[in-house]
């Protein structure tokens, strides 16, 4: 064998050669370009902002000098850590809602971890009746607004404290309902869990459904009883799904905002996402962000110290391919008695909000419920200035129909590009799986899911408010609302992403390749056809959650760039009831709809696994 | 001129070297066999070929073109080296028809219409699977998609053939139909072939040259006859063959290998070397017979395994285990009395510390 210009070896790190080389093997790479493009983009929107609002909480702001005349606009100061934590002003501003959301997060991550594991038990391990109904039904609240509870609890519930109509309670009965049950701490908690359940049930019912019913008998035949079976076997494989729906759910009551708003304000109880509403309301933007970084260390706290308990095996695989089974196990006499419990449940938390919401935007005059009183004037009616300062009803209501356009349009542009971005992701991280680059990229795209919902609307008004180099000031614009959709989403579009990419076998993509065919006719005839499913399915969820989020975009929404959840929140605020029952009712319809398609179109693939996070 | 070349390859995943200075020439038209075992770089070497991974230092060639060059700066994307290759997967696109998932790569060559045409027909018709083109892969089984595989380079028309396992997912009696249907293709394409696999009965029926590797090394090259009948070491002795060699240590004394229970004749050259050696044989090499001759080793049956045509047989002499192969189905009683003997032609010996082959018989 001869050798022609002396294979061996390798040339200087700085030869033409090598850089030339370099150049080449980096264009070789579709899945590194991708990478680092997607690293950089990721970075601007996720860690730039962050950076960014810690910087302006550390800065003398213009705003600020109402407060310290003399300051200088600008300079280093701690002057927001200050008045947050060491003046007087500190209690209402940080204390009260601290213990606040602390208490509310706990008691809502119990009730909701409690009721979802019990029903999920019930509908996997049990031969409770009408499953198919109530399997469908039980998942409804993840498609509504959270905070549909808090509006029905009030058309329920409500007294004269704010002035206005009262509930039906108070009409049907004539007594006024205390304060503590209208309105604060213990209908947030009660209305919140009635929502939340929902994600854990939809984990631990995933998770139940992949332990085989063979290890706990396995357990039988080793002599340990019904209680001591679920103890030391089924508790401890379900712990990384219980793990992780107490983290999601405590997060995103961390992060919630509509129901302490329409329940806790009116009695001024404040939580840590009203309270950073009513800091930026204020024009106090640094103690806001002070506040938004708090729940951002909260938050990531929580999570550390939930990994410490349940510890570091994620998962354990128990799924096996074969000898799989499932047993439901008899309720005997209780088969009945559980079968009404679910059904009373499902009445309390999806059909009498909906009822009530429907009642409510019948009513002529507001805390009338007579049958008299019923009018479709809130639906079609053509505005009259006698009436609800002369809003037109729904579907003649330009400002309602605006925002169903908007929120339509965010919906849409939000799957879309989640969905595209998610796949790019995923491309990237499995095609790189094991360079440093992909670890990262999966770390970034991941790092939103820390945010509280409240917090990451704080941080982007911290930078979008001004225009950075070549992007103008997205503060206001509809963008804005677009971008953070699609980076909330993130965590669980690019799992989707990153799971689709792995069914799809390298030598798919690498037999194209080697066949001579170039990398946009590889994505476009081979990879996207191939993860299609899974991507469609996770972009339609990106749709019901954009359409029905306002915790998120709550700090971002102005008249320019009004969505539903945002008009329907207005109303509330101007005590229009029927109106904004109104339009949750529509809201509600409409993603309910979309979901129905959802369901069809994933089918087996089972919408809950792909929010499992 | 159509050869494979490579020069000084080289190839590490972090810090584990899975391919070290490897050199290798195909020759036009050549059906080259790299058989190792799993983890040996056999399959990083095919792949470097196809450019799906890149090595660390060294110089690939196809044909007249480099490929790839780290002194150079050379590297060329897989898809501009024009290489046909089979995966063990098949890895047909599961979303398309038998007829696109063909037609994909030529459509990407800009040929006419027509001849895209033609060139299906005649592919379909060469692996017999004329009226499947409207199918989708999942409605065939598992030979006639690795018939498409095949069809689908074969339309191609590539100069260069690289098959990584493509007979692993097949149940046995495919296998046999199928490495007809493979060194069929070789043929037609009249392609440079390197063929990547652990499974020695690939190797020795499909090959005209085949080259065993182990931990990244290449431990011997020839003919398949070549590697049967003359293994180069230790490793390639008992790598090849199945049921394995028969293999015995002992020391060198009186001009012949003693091994304890059995006595192990030498040649002359040998015989002066002294020390220890290691003797081979193949089981189907050994001399047996059911009645006793003098100077005859007797070994009492343990375990038969007979496979219809031949049967294996587990002998004891003494302590010592060994492994015969006879032709016929064979029923003996466990426990029954054979004689052996070694036939000096069939004899190699190898030196334990080197592992080399010191003299074939």
């Amino acid at each position: 064998m001869s050798d022609t210009a002396a294979p061996r070896g390798k040339p200087p790190i700085f030869s033409k050669q090598n850089l030339v080389y370099q150049v080449y093997r980096f264009k070789n790479k579709p899945e590194i370009i991708i990478g680092v493009l997607c690293l950089a983009f990721l970075s601007f929107v996720v860690l730039v902002p962050l950076i960014q609002i810690i910087k302006d909480a550390f800065t003398f702001q213009s705003y600020d000098l109402a407060y310290q005349p003399d300051g200088e606009v600008g300079a280093f100061t701690l002057f927001h850590f200050d008045r947050v934590f060491n003046q007087p002003i500190s209690r209402a501003l940080f204390v009260k809602p601290l213990i606040n959301s602390l208490k509310m997060g706990f008691a809502v991550t119990l009730i909701a971890i409690v009721v979802g594991s019990s029903l999920a038990w019930l509908m996997v391990r049990t031969n409770v009746h009408f499953k198919g109904v109530f399997g469908a039904m039980l998942v409804f609240p993840y498609m509504m607004p959270s905070w549909v509870m808090a509006l029905a609890w009030l058309s329920l519930f409500k007294n004269d404290r704010i002035g206005g109509s009262e509930g039906l309670l108070t009409y049907l009965t004539g007594v006024q309902v205390p304060d503590w049950v209208a309105y604060g701490y213990v209908p947030i908690v009660f209305t919140l869990a009635m929502h939340y359940y929902a994600y854990t049930y939809l984990l631990i019912s995933g998770a139940l459904a992949t332990v085989d019913s063979e290890l706990e008998e396995a357990g039988a035949t080793c002599g340990l009883g019904k209680w001591k079976r679920i103890r030391i076997i089924t508790m401890p494989l379900l712990m990384p799904a219980l793990g992780s729906a107490v983290v999601l759910t405590f997060i995103r009551i961390l992060g919630t905002f509509g129901t302490p708003a329409l329940l806790g304000l009116p009695v001024r109880f404040f939580t840590f996402s009203t309270q950073i509403y009513a800091s930026i309301n204020a024009r106090n933007q640094g103690d806001a962000y002070v506040l938004a970084l708090v729940l951002i260390v909260l938050a990531i706290s929580f999570i550390w110290i939930n990994s410490r308990i349940i510890g570091v095996r994620k998962s354990y695989v128990t799924m096996t391919g074969k000898g799989f089974r499932k047993r439901e196990g008899d309720l005997g006499k209780w088969r009945w008695p559980a079968t009404i419990i679910v059904i009373l449940f499902l009445c309390m938390t999806v059909v009498m909000p909906l009822l009530l919401l429907l009642w409510e935007s019948l009513t002529l005059i507001p805390g009338n419920y007579s049958l008299s009183n019923l009018t479709t004037y809130f639906w079609s009616g053509q505005g009259n200035v006698q009436l609800a300062y002369g809003e037109p009803g729904v579907i003649h209501n330009k400002g309602i129909l605006g925002a169903l356009g908007n929120s339509v349009k965010l919906g849409f542009m939000a799957a879309l590009f989640n969905g595209a971005l998610g796949l790019l992701v995923g491309y990237a991280v499995v095609r790189g799986r094991g360079a440093k680059l992909a670890r990262w990229l999966e770390g970034i795209a991941f790092a939103p899911y820390i945010f509280p919902s409240i917090a990451l609307g704080a941080i982007y008004i911290g930078m979008f408010s001004t225009s950075i180099g070549p992007i103008p000031a997205l503060y206001g614009t509809f963008t804005i609302l677009v971008l953070i959709t699609v980076i909330k989403n993130l965590p669980f579009t690019s799992r989707t992403g990153i799971a689709a990419m792995l069914q799809i076998h390298q030598s798919l993509e690498e037999t194209a390749r080697v066949q001579g065919i170039g990398w946009f006719r590889r994505m476009f005839r081979i990879i996207v056809p191939l993860s299609m499913s899974g991507l469609v399915a996770g972009m339609l969820l990106t749709f019901i959650t954009a359409m029905r989020e306002l915790s998120l975009i709550i700090l971002l929404i102005s008249p320019g760039n009004m969505v539903l959840t945002g008009v329907i929140f207005g109303y509330q605020e101007q005590d229009m009831a029927q109106h904004s029952s109104a339009v949750t009712l529509m809201l509600v319809l409409i993603i309910i709809t979309i979901s129905v398609i959802v369901r069809l179109l994933s089918r087996g693939a089972g919408v809950g696994r792909l929010n499992a996070t | 001129m159509k050869q494979i070349k490579l020069s000084g390859i080289v190839k590490s995943y972090g810090k584990e070297v899975v391919v070290k200075n490897l050199d290798l020439t195909v020759e036009p038209g050549e059906f080259l066999t790299i058989l190792g075992p799993s983890g040996c770089g056999k399959t990083t070497t095919l792949r470097m070929i196809a450019g799906l991974e890149e090595p660390d230092e060294g110089l690939i060639e196809l044909g007249d073109r480099t490929v790839f060059s780290r002194n150079e700066g050379i590297i060329l994307p897989p898809e501009m080296r024009g290489l046909g290759l089979i995966f063990q997967s098949y890895a047909l696109w599961p979303h398309m028809t038998v007829a696109k998932n063909i037609t994909l790569a030529l459509k990407e060559q800009r040929l006419s219409k027509s001849d895209i045409e033609a060139r299906l027909a005649n592919a379909l018709k060469l692996v017999q699977l004329e009226g499947y083109a409207k199918r989708y892969p999942s409605e065939l089984s598992g030979g006639q998609q690795q018939r498409v595989a095949v069809a689908r380079l074969i339309a191609l028309r590539p100069s260069f053939l690289l098959m990584d396992e493509p007979l692993s997912n097949l149940d046995a009696k495919l296998r046999t139909e199928m490495r007809a249907s493979l060194k069929r293709l070789h043929r037609d394409l009249e392609a440079t072939t390197v063929y990547v696999t652990h499974d020695q009965i690939e190797a020795l029926t499909l090959s005209d040259r085949v080259i065993i590797m182990n931990e990244g090394r290449i431990m011997q090259e020839g003919t398949p006859f070549e590697i049967y009948h003359h293994p180069a070491n230790l490793f390639v002795a008992e790598f090849i063959g199945d049921p394995g060699i028969n293999l015995f240590t002992g020391i060198v004394s009186d001009g012949a290998l003693d091994c304890g229970d059995v006595t192990i004749p030498l040649p002359e050259a040998l015989a002066k070397r002294g020390g220890k050696l290691v003797a081979a044989i193949r089981p189907e090499k050994l001399l047996v017979s059911n009645e006793a001759k003098s100077g005859w080793v007797e070994v009492k049956t343990e375990i038969l395994q007979p496979t219809g045509a031949d049967t294996i047989l587990q002998v004891k002499a003494g302590e010592t285990t060994m492994t015969l192969l006879q032709s016929g189905f064979i029923t003996l009683a466990e426990g029954t009395s054979l004689w052996i003997d070694f036939d000096p032609e069939a004899l190699s010996f190898f030196d334990p510390e080197t592992q080399e082959n010191l003299r074939d018989g």
